[in-house]
């Protein structure tokens, strides 16, 4: 049993199941940067009380589950998502669309997810992967971070569709309702609100923790992490910076990079010049990231570790900040009729 | 990031898959990559492992100290805190406190402890003695 279904590797799981289901149903023009930035993926949120793997949760980029959902919604392709409490329910319905010839969107947890290296297996639940058939006892299985397609037994594939802990995924399964052409024009249109709505979401989010100026508040917070933290403790805070930023195939700041990707992309739909000038001013953020992050490494690594060291890492942060609110606001004055 | 600048360096993902990286060529247009890992993001993992191998050894000791229950140590051998361990046992978090008091755990009823063996993918045997036999 197997679903016509084409595996493309993208940098993030999110932006590539998005693109690789609705590829399959009829939105042939879809990149992952076009996916990421129809979504308004970009984002920045430092949350000091809620701690993961004990050290303060960061985000780069949107919730889990948004991409997807604010993709389809522009495109007007409407989407089916389930959760199960029962195990055999949530098993009945994978078949039910595989024998349909449906590939189906998965959130899972990777800790129990066995082709991944040891060395990436926490308790993070908000994984995705696309199944698109069964061999026997084998789902097959395209997970969008790597190369290759893989695959999983019944047994390895439940157990993390029902991973447990936060953003437990109970089973959730998700995929495009029918096969929907899209047309230039919606796409043209999905442009145009995904990045006024990632514009609302940088610059005026309510609150100090988020958006650009979450990042900027990062960056003053990370200046008295040695004295109030202690070295040892500041170091794994920033190697958790570090990891956050990274994830999984988002190499230094990458999100950034593909939202610049993005910018470059939309300039084919809209031959507006602020939208690749903006773009090297994401790339620019991006590479500031990147510098961020070997300044983080050369202190959690135990290089480098003065005072002055933890300011300069706060201060690339603030710099971002300054950019990144500029590139948006940049793109925040776009004249889009014209 | 210039193409030129991916790094290409060894990282615990390259034994599974190399990773798509996006970056911009000589003319400033966006394009990607494959890119084996990047030395930054590998020292930051590894530092997160070491961390983990401390807690898990101070909780070893702590146990073997009767300051604590095994499920301390199996809690922070799966990487698992409080909250964890209350969704994959169904346990109270409240309950699983007073559990990891060594003189309440060694009281406890044996189907009590399979819930604690399976969420910990280990055995009852395994569970009381702290001997894992892992792959």
């Amino acid at each position: 049993m197997k679903t016509e279904f084409q595996h493309l590797q993208a940098a993030h799981c999110e932006n590539g199941v998005t693109t690789n289901l609705l590829r399959a149903v009829g939105a042939h023009q879809l990149t992952e940067p076009l996916s990421f930035g129809i979504g308004s993926g970009l984002f920045f949120i430092y949350i000091p009380l809620l701690k993961i793997n004990n050290g303060p949760a960061f985000a780069f980029r949107t919730m889990p589950g948004l991409i997807f959902k604010r993709t389809c919604k522009s495109l007007a392709i409407p989407v089916v998502r389930k959760k199960f409490s029962s195990r055999e329910a949530a098993e009945q319905a994978l078949e039910d669309c595989l024998r349909a010839g449906q590939p189906v969107g998965c959130q899972v947890g990777v800790y129990y997810l066995t082709y991944f290296p040891k060395e990436y297996r926490f308790h993070f639940n908000a994984h995705n992967l696309i199944v698109y058939g069964r061999e026997e006892d084998q789902y097959l299985v395209s997970d969008p971070v790597m190369e290759n397609v893989t695959s999983l037994s019944r047994y390895e594939l439940e157990r993390v569709r029902f991973a447990k802990g936060a953003l437990a995924p109970r089973g959730q399964l998700y995929y495009p309702r029918e096969k929907k052409i899209v047309t230039d024009d919606q796409l043209r249109s999905a442009i145009k609100s995904g990045i006024k709505r990632n514009v609302r979401d940088m610059l005026y989010i309510p609150g100090s923790i988020a958006g650009v100026k979450g990042i900027a508040y990062t960056g003053k917070k990370i200046k008295k992490w040695r004295d109030k933290l202690g070295p040892e403790k500041a170091g794994l805070y920033l190697a958790q910076l570090v990891r956050m930023q990274e994830e999984i195939g988002t190499g230094g700041g990458g999100f950034r990079y593909i939202y610049g990707a993005f910018l470059q992309e939309a300039y084919a739909f809209h031959p507006i010049d602020t939208l690749p000038e903006v773009s090297k001013m994401i790339t620019e953020a991006g590479d500031l990231w990147r510098a961020a992050a070997v300044q983080a490494a050369g202190i959690y690594k135990g290089r480098i570790g003065s005072q002055a060291d933890f300011d300069q890492m706060g201060d690339y942060l603030i710099k971002i900040s300054g950019i990144e609110k500029e590139a948006f606001k940049t793109l925040a004055k776009i004249n889009w009729k014209a | 990031m210039k193409k030129e600048d991916i790094p290409q360096d060894d990282g615990a993902l390259n034994k599974l898959t190399k990773e798509v990286v996006y970056a911009v060529d000589q003319s400033g247009k966006y394009t990607t990559e494959l890119s084996t890992g990047w030395e930054v993001k590998a020292n930051a993992l590894d530092l997160a492992w070491k961390d983990i191998g401390n807690r898990i050894e101070k909780a070893r000791q702590q146990v073997l100290n009767r300051e604590a229950s095994p499920l301390l140590y199996f809690m922070e051998l799966r990487l698992m805190d409080i909250g964890i361990v209350s969704a994959y046992t169904g346990f109270w978090k409240w309950t699983i406190r007073r559990h990891m008091k060594p003189g309440v755990f060694e009281k406890l009823p044996e189907n009590k402890l399979q819930r604690y063996a399976e969420a910990f993918n280990v055995s009852l045997e395994e569970l009381k003695s702290m001997n894992v036999h892992e792959d």
